[in-house]
């Protein structure tokens, strides 16, 4: 008797015709995604953002309205490279969403369609938060993005095929204001060759291998540990032997040890966008690049 | 369904989209993880634990004093196939001087049936109440609240099945149902030939803005009980009687939780909010049980209740504090008061409270220290008690559940 609710409740679960999507339902991890999806799949796609530029991607809680849709879901579209893997896991499991598993169409993992960094030879948990499957934070470098944007497309016409005609050409011309904008950007930083930054996290080896920028050190003591004094200070001593031009952290990152270790050494402190909302004017990948050459050559001149 | 999957995999080979290499560390190897807990425990209080109104069962009291080990755990788990996923929690301690090894939890569950639908089976703790799903080491304090010691012992688990859908709607819906055994207090005797114990459960949940997330509960657990034993009371160290309840149970309860970190960033600052109110029937009879042939018994119709309120603020990177209220109220009558009393029934005109304090540090996520105070007004003295524990995690540790 008391199971006839839960029963009726279950059958109607199963009952339910797949709603009939005029729409591709994509939740996409991280606000670069659903950027991208937005993009190539225009009004074909539904997008929305697990997490905003305000937020560490790495901590995000598996919180109810996220379950929720990662249970309509029809497409996942993620960093990958164990970024989410303190809570993505955790969603796919409890939402009893088939179709968004690992392994499955309905999961699309960014970092896997390009050659990633930082792949440690030995991982190690005294070695701080290290992702054994390389650095995830691929989408700051615009070649790679390029490549992603390329597998992210042929996803959509495989979930959507008759759509199919409208993913390819909404990606060709993706394609080619993609690269004007790359052949502008690399004009435009030209001067960035060689810069020398410290950074809080480990977010921008990606665009410091596209720009040839060197990375002298980082606020993160292990990558993942917020900084300490004795780190600062440790710091300060190198940046004194060999100077570096600036600081960058982002908005998810607490600005203090930044702006601390600008007094110390008075290199100045710069914030990045990082992703799409980070700054006022990033509203697309487009701007986010813009914004991100423009903050780094005003520190250059 | 299946069949455009499999087209669509072919149609990916077909154009010639293989991934650099898979990003994701999967191995054969199932994820091991330990936790260890230790602690150091100081009561003022010399007399025996009680929870007047409660018989008490399970893992309830007030722990051991001095130097101890907490609940140090060994879990296994992975993806079984693309359907199945299995875990194992052992928890390994000393009791009266034996290390004893006990299955704490042993489950699978299924992964891919679809449509919201998620099957559990095994060992597993009961998704009644916000508390009852987690396992102590993510708990906020170092102790259960009272309404769990004083209805579960601690925490409510058992063998069965587990049932759950979640809505396919905007506001997060989760509706389940468990069959299990009711063999573990505070069912007892597994009855109807061992599934005597059933329960149901719904959840709501969603965000307010960026800054905020909360969810509500609904539970309900019931079981017809045959011979439940419990500790019981100790006044006169006479004949150890031990008391045992046979009757129906049913408890309710509604939980909440609340939290917020400004702009959805928790790493820097975040405040928790969370509580959780229980009410338990309980009709049947009571009888001492002295291995005499006609032991005192009496009928017994009781009502426990009690909630808790707890608030927990991280204020910096790795610090936090908490603060907890716990009271619990019980109305038992019987034929027999004499009887009840000598259960552990009768509340003495007592109602327990407890407030306790915490404060903890977090170096990692994988390691915290944790120093707590309590006003424990539980039972007739008040008792005052510092603990101070410390927590770790080693190996590859699975996200934690809202």
């Amino acid at each position: 008797m008391k199971y006839t609710l839960c029963l009726v409740l279950i059958v109607m679960g199963i009952g339910l015709p797949q709603i009939a999507f005029s729409q591709l339902n994509i939740f996409a991890c991280e606000p670069e995604w659903a950027s991208l999806v937005k993009e190539l799949g225009g009004d074909r796609v539904l997008t929305t953002s697990a997490t905003t530029a305000h937020q560490d991607p790495h901590r995000i809680e598996a919180r109810p309205s996220l379950i929720a849709k990662v249970r309509r879901a029809d497409l996942l579209v993620c960093s990958g490279a164990e970024l989410e893997i303190g809570w993505l896991p955790m969603l796919q499991r409890q939402a009893g969403n088939r179709k968004v598993l690992a392994g499955q169409t309905g999961y699309f993992e960014a970092a896997q369609w390009v050659d990633r960094l930082g792949i440690p030879e030995k991982v190690d948990r005294s070695m701080g938060d290290v992702h054994a499957s390389g650095n995830p934070h691929v989408h700051l470098d615009p070649r790679r993005l390029l490549q992603i944007a390329s597998a992210l497309n042929e996803r959509l016409i495989s979930l959507d095929p008759s759509n199919a005609q409208y993913y390819q050409s909404r990606f060709a011309d993706f394609k080619h204001r993609w690269q004007l904008a790359m052949e502008r950007w690399q004009r435009l930083a030209e001067p960035l060759k060689g810069m020398r930054l410290v950074v809080h996290h480990q977010d921008w080896d990606y665009l410091f291998d596209w720009l040839h920028i060197e990375k002298v050190g980082a606020l993160e003591p292990k990558p993942g540990l917020p900084t300490s004094a004795g780190h600062l200070a440790k710091l300060k001593h190198t940046l004194t032997e060999m100077p570096a031009s600036a600081i960058v952290y982002t908005h998810y990152q607490n600005p203090k040890a930044a702006k601390r270790l600008s007094q110390l050494t008075g290199i100045v402190a710069v914030e990045l966008p990082y992703t799409v909302g980070g700054g006022e004017g990033v509203t697309d990948l487009f701007t986010l690049f813009d914004e991100t050459l423009k903050r780094l050559l005003k520190v250059k001149s | 369904m299946i069949k455009r999957i499999s087209h669509i995999s072919t149609l990916s080979l077909v154009l010639g989209l293989t991934p650099v290499y898979a990003a994701e560390s999967e191995s054969f190897n199932p994820a091991i993880s330990l936790i260890l807990d230790g602690r150091f425990s100081a009561y003022e209080n010399e007399t025996d634990y009680e929870l007047p109104g409660f018989m008490l069962g399970g893992e309830a009291g007030r722990g051991e004093e001095g130097f101890h080990l907490g609940h140090n755990e060994l879990a296994i788990s992975a993806n079984v196939d693309d359907m199945f996923y299995g875990k194992m929690t052992a928890v390994i301690a000393d009791h009266e001087g034996e290390t004893e090894v006990e299955l704490e939890e042993a489950y699978i569950e299924t992964l891919a049936l679809g449509n919201g639908l998620t099957v559990k089976g095994g060992r597993f703790f009961s998704a009644i109440g916000y508390l009852n799903q987690q396992h102590p080491h993510a708990w906020d304090f170092s102790d259960a609240p009272l309404i769990y010691r004083g209805l579960f012992g601690d925490q409510l688990r058992d063998d069965g099945l587990q049932i759950s859908w979640v809505a396919p709607t905007e506001l997060y819906l989760k509706l389940g149902g468990e069959i299990t055994r009711g063999e573990r207090f505070p069912a007892g005797g597994a009855s109807h030939g061992g599934a005597g114990a059933n329960s149901l459960f719904a959840k709501i949940g969603g965000d307010i803005g960026e800054s905020q997330a909360w969810q509500v509960g609904l539970s309900h657990w019931q079981a017809d009980i045959e011979n439940r034993t419990s500790g019981g009371h100790h006044h006169d160290g006479g004949a150890h009687e031990i008391p045992t309840y046979t009757g129906d149970s049913r408890i309710s309860g509604i939980d909440f939780v609340w939290k917020w970190a400004p702009q959805g960033n928790a790493s820097e600052r975040n405040l928790k909010l969370q509580g959780e109110y229980f009410i338990r029937d309980e009709e049947g009879t009571v009888v001492m049980d002295d291995g005499s042939v006609t032991p005192e018994s009496t009928t017994y119709d009781g009502e426990q209740k009690g909630w808790y309120l707890q608030a927990v603020y991280q204020f910096i990177p790795r610090w936090r504090v908490g603060l907890r209220y716990d009271r619990l109220d019980s109305d038992n009558r019987g034929s027999d008061q004499a009887v009840l009393a000598e259960a552990g029934l009768d509340n003495e005109g007592h109602t327990p409270e407890r407030l306790t304090l915490m404060g903890d540090y977090s170096h990692s996520e994988y390691s915290r220290v944790r120093l707590q105070y309590a006003k424990d007004d539980s039972y007739e003295d008040t008792d005052n008690i510092l603990t101070l524990q410390y927590i770790m995690s080693l190996g590859p540790h699975g996200a934690h559940q809202f």
